[in-house]
């Protein structure tokens, strides 16, 4: 029975993905957002993904990390910089990672900082 | 769709492919990490299983796991889902737009595929919905690239996560790449003054707002920079308009 409402709360999890990605577009009816509120949206992506960012950067366990043993600050940031050193071009994303990891992984498994 | 010939023939669906592509590691790691917490938290493989391939939202998955172990009410674990998930209502304001001219079925299965980095790639890709069929032709190819590889990357990670979760210690500290593709990917959105300070107003409202429930500091920061940004955009424009006039006289 258990695994009965496990499945029916699964599947309502999928719907819910679904419901909350095409919100806006579901309905046929014809209508349109104020063009400010479309130029508005211009800013939403960024603000989402770096109000993501941020905490999962200088917190954990919803606690503030000391920033000077933060692996996780050093690696974001060397992380940015190549970024910028290669302005944005090519597989950036990529190199973001692996750059960033690269800092990462010895302070935090060498050095055992957050 | 990625299933359809239209779609996967054309162009753009390859420059959708690329522009993921290089997220994709962070992207698979973070999914891998999902796989991980599922079985490590408890969940049969079965429903871990079920899980992965049907909800398609790591955020709020991650959310929902220990509500379902523990046996929480079914309404609690959607409201959570629902309330985690609310920034893509936001995104899918901004979608509509583009989508409208799409058929019903399409946009809905488009949409459920969308999440946060292929809205992201999408509206930087295509700042403006393009009012011709050849420029909606390309958008929809497009997007349907780049959610396939977001998509097949994290089903095969977050798979394999759940298969080899008695193996791979969490302190490990390997969905912190998936971070890592957000900080990329977030370099690559800065392209002008007033984003840079969206992204600085967000990261300062998510953090103050923390101690809300529910992700709700994701929401608020949204909703502040979209506020300011628009706000500091009207007064600067004003500005130039004063400047211009005085010019003139």
């Amino acid at each position: 029975m258990n695994e009965f409402w496990n499945i029916v709360c699964i599947l309502g999890l999928a719907l819910i993905t679904l419901i909350t990605r095409s919100f806006f577009f579901i309905s046929e009816r014809q209508w349109q957002l104020p063009a400010w509120a479309q130029r508005g949206l211009q800013f939403a992506p960024i603000a989402a993904l770096s109000a993501v960012i941020i905490p999962e950067i200088f917190m954990l366990h919803s606690q503030f990390v000391f920033p000077l043993t933060n692996a996780r600050i050093y690696a974001a940031l060397g992380g940015t910089l190549f970024f910028i050193y290669k302005k944005g071009e090519g597989q950036v994303v990529l190199g973001t990672i692996l750059f960033g990891m690269l800092i990462y992984l010895p302070l935090h498994l060498g050095l055992g900082w957050n | 769709m990625f299933f359809i010939k239209a779609n996967y023939s054309h162009p753009a669906f390859q420059q959708g492919v690329k522009d993921i592509s290089s997220a994709a590691p962070g992207i698979a790691a973070w999914g891998m990490m999902i796989g991980v917490a599922m079985i490590q938290s408890g969940m049969s493989i079965f429903d871990a299983v079920l899980m992965t391939l049907l909800v398609f939202a790591g955020s709020s998955q991650l959310a929902a796991i220990p509500l379902l172990v523990a046996g929480a009410p079914l309404w609690v674990v959607w409201a959570t889902a629902f309330c985690v998930n609310l920034r893509f209502v936001v995104f899918s304001a901004h979608l509509r737009a583009y989508m409208m001219s799409w058929p019903r079925w399409q946009r809905l299965f488009a949409a459920y595929l969308t999440a946060d980095l292929s809205y992201v790639q999408f509206v930087k890709r295509y700042e403006t919905p393009s009012q011709d069929l050849i420029g909606q032709r390309s958008e929809q190819a497009y997007l349907a690239g780049n959610c396939f590889l977001n998509w097949a990357s994290w089903m095969l990670a977050s798979l394999t996560g759940i298969a080899l979760a008695h193996y791979i210690p969490p302190d490990w500290g390997l969905g912190f790449a998936g971070v890592l593709a957000l900080v990329g990917v977030t370099c690559s959105l800065a392209t002008s003054a007033l984003k840079r300070i969206s992204c600085l107003i967000g990261g300062v409202i998510a953090i103050l707002f923390f101690t809300l429930p529910l992700k709700l500091n994701i929401l608020m920061a949204i909703a502040c920079s979209v506020f300011l940004c628009l706000s500091f955009e009207m007064i600067y424009l004003r500005y130039l308009r004063r400047v211009e006039v005085e010019q003139g006289e």
